[in-house]
């Protein structure tokens, strides 16, 4: 049954990330995405990762993917759909991820970290969420710390550049 | 002359919005309550309850015409609202009032007096400019049918609907 | 129990009688029972939830006629009470339109996407404790409530569909206004119910219920003993029990606890479009916004989709602050079958008095600004909301 259903959400991930980059109107492309992020979401169900999955769909479906489409509409770029396919891009293209692709299997078949099953996970303590937050908050304290500084420096500085009167 | 509007300084009650919200949300709660007892409502159940009681003396609704105390019709055909109709809504055709006819000396009647509902606008100036105060506008309003040959209303049926009408014209009264 | 199964078994052919008693035993088995009951309280959840919508909407165009002093819909049925039955029968026979320069698969997507995702809020509300001991929420995961808050952040996408595949200058307008609105209130409609979380210490929304049920409902924590069935039958136990209860730490959390709640209804309006913050579809100058170009069934499915959102997120509201399902004085369902239908019943009827604040509400404020809005969510709200956050953690870490 979880076999079947990574199969299919895999697959399902993988076609409509294919739709991004084969796609010619930018909205329909932007909204493959947010598709292939809810497989992915749907993938960390499977793998009873319950917030990673709910994050996954809040914050890169939710809010970043809504700002992108957004934009995408107000730009209303038409050049994109215009612009002709070139048969030598394409053979590029298709060369590096075959590349890409003989390079990931070579490594995964000759590792030896991946010939033998791994062991299994201990089973959890507390609910995912919790596990997460004692993580952070004991293990990572002060890089979390630090990473709340950089974003708030960053919003400021946003704030800052944004406005018009910068002298 | 530029003129400056000085804002209100709001309050902090004023800014908050919060009394001014539940203030609005208790007065409508109030009509609701009303309401819900059937009492304030005013819509009228239309088909049911007609207008009819409530229109003003000078509502112009369908155009009718009238005969007089003795029964005569008061029409002499003179056609004159078929003239000044703006839609052409009347068709009058003219007859010649009989010999030995007691009102033999008005001289002319309609023979037939239609006027086209469907393209009545209700503006009163076949009433108005009737001399012989024969065509009247009633109260009747919402006149329906389901081909335009229901819409037309002939003779009897404009009598009909107007009825009789005392005084007002007495100049073919024996008398004079 | 014997003598009656073979008793039935007579009546079959003894093939078929040993499918019957697999079937049966499959059914009974744990994950059988867990499959067939899930689908049975989805199936009857849906069905409560879509006539609730359709009576929501006939309650809208009587409640808003009596606070107009009109009458509102009362030809159709006793008062009326068949017209959500007339106006699907007319939705479904209208012209299923698409105008000529609209993006057809697009156009066509949008309601959809707007009717899913009120509904997927469905799944993890509790909407009543347990009945014949099966638990009355269809799932119950360990993050429910961000779960909600997820579902309703992707709601955006329809309307921002409809909006560009209609091609057309007003419905364009609504989805812009839509989006930047929706995202606007997100966040303070999730930082408003992070101090529940720090209180109760889950997110599970079952969790989250039991809380209340233990310490008083999210808006008024007044009965920290449980305010049980034993309570009502001994008053002085009871007065006892609230005064111990009165501590502190309980009066001062309900503070930060009532600002959430203020928060976290007033974003409601704003996320499920509805006045004062209904600018995405607003009518005097938007011409009905996103969904102008529609008619038939993709007008209703927005229509319903908008009520849905209004009901799930009643439900939500209910569910975090109201105290769910619970009752003061009733027990749960564990007591009998019919202390979980009053649960349920309890639960349905919070979310009425909601749903008519929601429609009162409407029809008394006029419509925001656009600049007041975005002025409010992000310079009032938010701000308060991150406030409120350090204001729980200072009472939770000081006050004992």
């Amino acid at each position: 049954m979880q076999l079947t259903l990574f199969w299919f959400f895999s697959l399902l991930m993988i076609g409509f990330g294919a739709g991004v980059v084969v796609l010619r109107n930018p909205v329909a492309c932007a909204l493959s995405l947010v598709a292939s992020f809810l497989a992915l979401a749907a993938l960390f169900v499977t793998l009873d990762a319950y917030f990673i999955a709910i994050i996954q769909v809040l914050v890169t479906a939710g809010a970043v993917m809504v700002l992108f489409l957004f934009i995408i509409m107000l730009l209303n770029l038409k050049a994109e759909e215009r612009r002709r396919v070139k048969l030598s891009a394409m053979l590029g293209g298709g060369l590096i991820v075959g590349c890409f692709l003989e390079l990931l299997s070579s490594t995964l078949s000759t590792s030896p970290l991946f010939s033998q099953p791994l062991p299994p996970l201990t089973e959890p303590v507390h609910s995912d969420v919790a596990m997460i937050g004692l993580t952070l908050f004991h293990s990572f304290n002060l890089p979390f710390q630090v990473i709340g500084v950089l974003l708030l420096v960053a919003t400021i500085g946003v704030v800052l550049l944004s406005r018009q009167t910068l002298k | 002359m530029a003129f400056i509007v000085n804002r209100k300084k709001l309050t902090l009650a004023e800014k908050l919005y919060l009394p001014a919200i539940f203030s609005g949300l208790a007065i409508t709660w109030k009509h609701m309550k009303r309401a819900l007892f059937g009492k304030g409502i005013i819509t009228m159940q239309y088909p049911e309850e007609k207008w009819d009681k409530h229109l003003p003396e000078w509502y112009r609704g369908a155009p009718t015409l009238v005969k007089d105390e003795t029964g005569r019709e008061r029409c002499v055909a003179c056609q004159l609202c078929e003239f000044i109709c703006p839609p052409r809504a009347i068709t009058i055709e003219p007859m010649e009032i009989p010999d030995g006819s007691h009102w033999r000396k008005v001289e002319k009647k309609p023979r037939a007096f239609d006027i086209d509902m469907a393209r009545c606008i209700y503006c009163g100036l076949c009433e108005e400019v009737c001399p012989e105060q024969a065509i009247f506008l009633r109260k009747d309003y919402s006149i329906t049918g389901l081909s335009r040959d229901q819409m037309v209303n002939h003779k009897d049926k404009l009598y009909e609907m107007g009825g009789v009408m005392n005084g007002l014209v007495i100049k073919w009264n024996e008398k004079k | 129990m014997d003598d009656f199964s073979n008793f039935i078994s007579h009546f079959f052919s003894p093939a078929a009688w040993t499918f019957l008693k697999t079937l049966g035993e499959r059914l009974m088995s744990p994950i059988g029972f867990l499959i067939w009951t899930t689908f049975l309280k989805s199936t009857i959840l849906l069905g409560i939830i879509l006539g609730l919508v359709s009576y929501t909407v006939y309650a809208e165009r009587r409640v808003s006629a009596l606070i107009q002093d009109r009458l509102g819909p009362n030809r159709v049925g006793w008062q009326g009470l068949l017209q959500p039955i007339a106006d699907a029968a007319k939705l479904l026979l209208k012209e299923n339109f698409t105008p000529k320069n609209a993006n057809y698969f697009y156009f066509r997507l949008a309601p959809k996407l707007v009717m899913i995702p009120p509904i997927l809020v469905l799944g993890v509300l509790p909407f009543g404790s347990s009945l014949f001991g099966v638990q009355m929420t269809i799932a119950s995961i360990n993050v429910g409530a961000i779960y909600v808050l997820a579902i309703s952040s992707i709601s955006v996408y329809g309307i921002v569909l409809a909006g560009w595949a209609s091609n057309s200058k007003y419905p364009f307008l609504g989805g812009i206004r839509s989006t930047s609105q929706m995202i606007s209130y997100e966040l303070s409609l999730a930082l408003s119910i992070v101090p529940i979380f720090m209180v109760v210490g889950s997110l599970n929304l079952n969790t989250i219920v039991q809380y209340q049920v233990e310490q008083g409902w999210m808006i008024a924590p007044f009965w920290p003993q449980g305010m049980n069935w034993h309570a009502l039958l001994h008053p002085a136990a009871a007065w006892q029990a609230i005064a111990a209860g009165m501590s502190l730490r309980h009066l001062l959390l309900w503070i930060p606890l009532i600002i959430s709640f203020f928060i976290f209804f007033v974003s409601m309006f704003a996320e499920t479009n509805r006045l004062p913050f209904d600018l995405p579809e607003a009518e005097q100058e938007l011409i009905g916004g996103y969904h102008t170009e529609y008619s038939s069934m993709g007008f209703a499915l927005f229509f319903l989709g908008e009520y849905t959102a209004m009901i799930s997120g009643a439900g939500v509201i209910t569910t975090l602050f109201l105290g769910g399902w619970s009752l003061p004085f009733i027990p749960d369902g564990s007591h009998g079958w019919v202390w979980g239908l009053i649960n349920i019943g309890a639960f349905f009827a919070k979310i009425i008095a909601l749903l008519f604040v929601f429609i009162w509400v409407r029809w008394t404020l006029p419509r925001f600004r656009y600049d007041q809005l975005m002025k409010l969510g992000w310079y009032f709200f938010f701000e308060l909301a991150i406030v409120n956050i350090f204001l729980t953690a200072l009472i939770l870490t000081y006050v004992k």
